[in-house]
């Protein structure tokens, strides 16, 4: 049943709606860049699961921490790092946002709370406990959140970081986007169980599922999370069923799945089931629609315009950022 | 001025940095329960009394969690210093060290500090090969740390107050037959060198070695342990007319290298000590900058005095045989003379 819209206003329906868009017209962009050739290295795209970095991050304020993966362009966009100083780090130009350092896999801005990503499949999970343990410490009310695959839910880190987490009673949310893949793998695989949220109860922590498609009932899961714990109530488990539509990186065939099951997931594309809510529900007419995703589109093409225009690091720069300070 | 032992000068030096920033806790196992032993050798005993348990903060036995809660706590403004029991355990958390602390300065262009602390204690003492090793080495091969390696309580104070307030992550290692730790957690063959640590706040600035004996014909840099197995060496070699300098660089990352060419170009000749095994080691690596900077002022080849290359053993004549002896150090000096 879909979540009643009611709860939120058109307006922040509408942010979340441009800034899935925004996502997807991202990482379809950078796709084609990278095809291209302009854009050197891997890509690990975040095409289709938009709702869950979106739903999740309109919970949270600038100083609230996230942590993310080896796919974390859709979770830096929905935390506020500029498009033009993500597009600028995907090209390794100086203004990017890690100066040409991180480049696709660690694309993050501290400014708004985004630490450099994680590419180490679970590592970021114990990390995300520890920001909370500091939330909790000396900046109360405000909440760590870490994003992850269901195949770092297999990793010794989400076990230790999550218990901690639990045992301390953490402001953190860890939001599992469980895209049924582990890389090539099938979740059933490597789980026994049929929803990682179950792992939850093992931690004595409170553990939900939610439509991962579905941005508004991502929303409301992950406002009670937060709200939960910057109350000092403790953190959750929230499991996101969604869909990768994409590989996993760059040329993967996706041999490993069946057409049939991708255009089960495209039929409940996120983007779209939101786009069909706004129209049927909400007070939007389709040129409402239109006029948002046209704005998108300008400011990404204005974003690789800025990062081809930057200049490229120097090779000297490898020696500096060593050591802070 | 107050004597102390390794283990209560660290003590001292943790208490005073909690008492003046409420950013700085620590974390770990067994650190701070009642009626528990203070960490393995007893460093943070009575501590969670004065400070409570949330800023003494007892840990589940999960190495890759106590390393990624004081990573992501120093991202997020805190000052942890986090315990490791045995320094072998480092490599349940080497993930977290070697790709996750070391990296997020530079990954984020010098935008995010890590300034945390990590304590590990190293030696061999009768426990086998995994409760055993000296790992100090491993982790100068990791830009991105700081590697503290203190074998006085002076300096063992002053190097963790330094480590504290540095923006880096930091690792200090501690030689367990150093600590001088009391009671149960007493070691069997201990040397716990006690010495003076004053009262008044000081710091021992990180990347400044120290001359532990002055000397003529030979230098011979030591750590931790071997530290005082060289200058029992030095004694010994005194009384056949072999001046030896022994220097304890203190910090192994940044290294102070100019110490350590000033007294090379002046003796001639570089004797190595360590507690590790000896391929691709710490040692060899010092004798590499040696003959780069100082390949004019040499009159002998550079030695080094290292573990073999095994895993430490544990019947006592055998880790005998594996920790550098005075002898052997007196031996390999006596050979390029």
């Amino acid at each position: 049943m879909a979540e009643p819209i009611e709860v939120l206003g058109n307006g922040k329906m509408l942010s979340m709606y441009r800034t899935m868009f925004m996502i997807r017209r991202f990482e379809d962009r950078v796709n084609e860049l990278y095809m291209q050739g302009q854009i050197p290295s891997t890509l690990h795209l975040y095409v289709g699961q938009e709702a869950v970095a979106v739903g999740v991050c309109t919970n949270l304020d600038k100083d609230d921490y996230i942590t993310s993966t080896h796919r974390p362009h859709g979770h830096a966009i929905a935390k506020g790092v500029s498009i033009k100083s993500i597009m600028a780090e995907l090209y390794g130009k100086k203004t990017g946002c890690c100066q040409g350092k991180g480049g696709s896999m660690h694309v993050g801005d501290i400014q708004v709370g985004m630490f450099p990503a994680i590419a180490i499949v679970g590592a970021n999970i114990p990390i995300t406990a520890g920001a909370a343990l500091a939330c909790k410490f000396i900046h109360p009310g405000k909440v760590a959140v870490s994003f992850f695959g269901d195949g770092a839910s297999n990793e010794g880190a989400f076990h230790e970081g999550l218990n901690m987490a639990a045992i301390w009673n953490l402001p953190a949310v860890f939001v599992c986007e469980n895209n049924l893949y582990a890389a090539s793998t099938p979740f059933t695989t490597t789980f026994k169980i049929k929803d990682v949220s179950e792992r939850a109860a093992a931690y004595g922590m409170l553990g939900e599922i939610v439509d991962g498609n579905d941005v508004i009932a991502v929303y409301n899961a992950a406002k009670k999370a937060t709200e939960r714990a910057r109350a000092g109530q403790g953190p959750t488990l929230l499991e996101c069923k969604t869909y990768r539509q994409c590989g996993h990186s760059r040329s993967d065939p996706r041999g490993y799945r069946t057409k049939e099951e991708e255009a089960e997931w495209i039929k409940r594309d996120p983007i779209l089931l939101l786009a069909e809510r706004l129209l049927s529900e909400g007070n939007e007419t389709s040129e409402d629609i239109k006029r948002i995703e046209d704005q998108v589109n300008v400011d990404i093409e204005g974003a690789i315009v800025f990062a081809k225009e930057s200049p490229d690091t120097e090779p000297s720069d490898t020696l500096q950022h060593v050591y802070y300070g | 001025m107050p004597k102390m032992t390794i283990a209560e000068a660290l003590r001292q030096g943790i208490r005073e940095e909690m008492q003046r920033d409420k950013c700085v806790f620590c974390l770990g196992e067994d650190i701070g329960v009642p009626g528990g032993f203070g960490g393995a050798f007893t460093v943070t005993l009575g501590l969670s009394d004065e400070f409570g348990h949330e800023r003494i903060l007892d840990t589940p036995i999960s190495e890759i969690g106590i390393a990624g809660v004081a990573i992501g706590a120093a991202m997020a403004g805190m000052r942890p210093i986090a315990d490791v029991q045995y320094g072998d355990f480092l490599f349940c958390m080497m993930d977290q060290l070697a790709n996750q602390a070391a990296k997020m300065t530079y990954m984020s262009a010098g935008t995010v500090k890590v300034p945390m602390v990590m304590r590990a204690p190293v030696g061999a003492t009768g426990r086998g090969s995994q409760h055993a090793q000296s790992l100090e080495a491993f982790f100068t091969h990791i830009p991105g740390l700081k590697v503290l390696a203190p074998s006085t309580a002076y300096d063992a104070k002053g190097l963790l107050k330094s480590a504290v307030r540095d923006d880096n992550p930091v690792l200090i290692f501690e030689h367990k037959l150093l600590y001088g730790s009391k009671g149960g957690r007493a070691e069997k063959g201990a040397l716990s060198p006690v010495g003076f640590v004053p009262e008044e706040e000081y710091l021992v600035p990180i990347g400044k070695g120290i001359v532990r004996r002055e000397g003529k014909d030979v230098t011979i840099v030591g750590k931790l342990l071997t530290v005082y197995r060289a200058l029992e060496a030095a004694d010994q070699l005194a009384q056949i007319g072999i001046e030896a300098e022994v220097i304890d660089p203190r910090t192994l990352i940044p290294l102070d290298k100019e110490l350590i060419y000033e007294s090379v170009r002046k003796t001639g000749r570089l004797v190595l000590v360590e507690e590790d095994n000896l391929t691709n080691g710490w040692a060899a690596e010092l004798a590499a900058l040696a003959v780069d900077e100082c390949f004019y002022w040499l009159d002998a080849p550079v030695k080094r005095v290292s573990a073999p290359d095994t895993p430490v053993p544990f019947a006592p004549p055998m880790e005998k045989f594996y920790v550098p002896s005075v002898q052997r150090i007196i031996e390999v000096v006596k050979s390029i003379f």
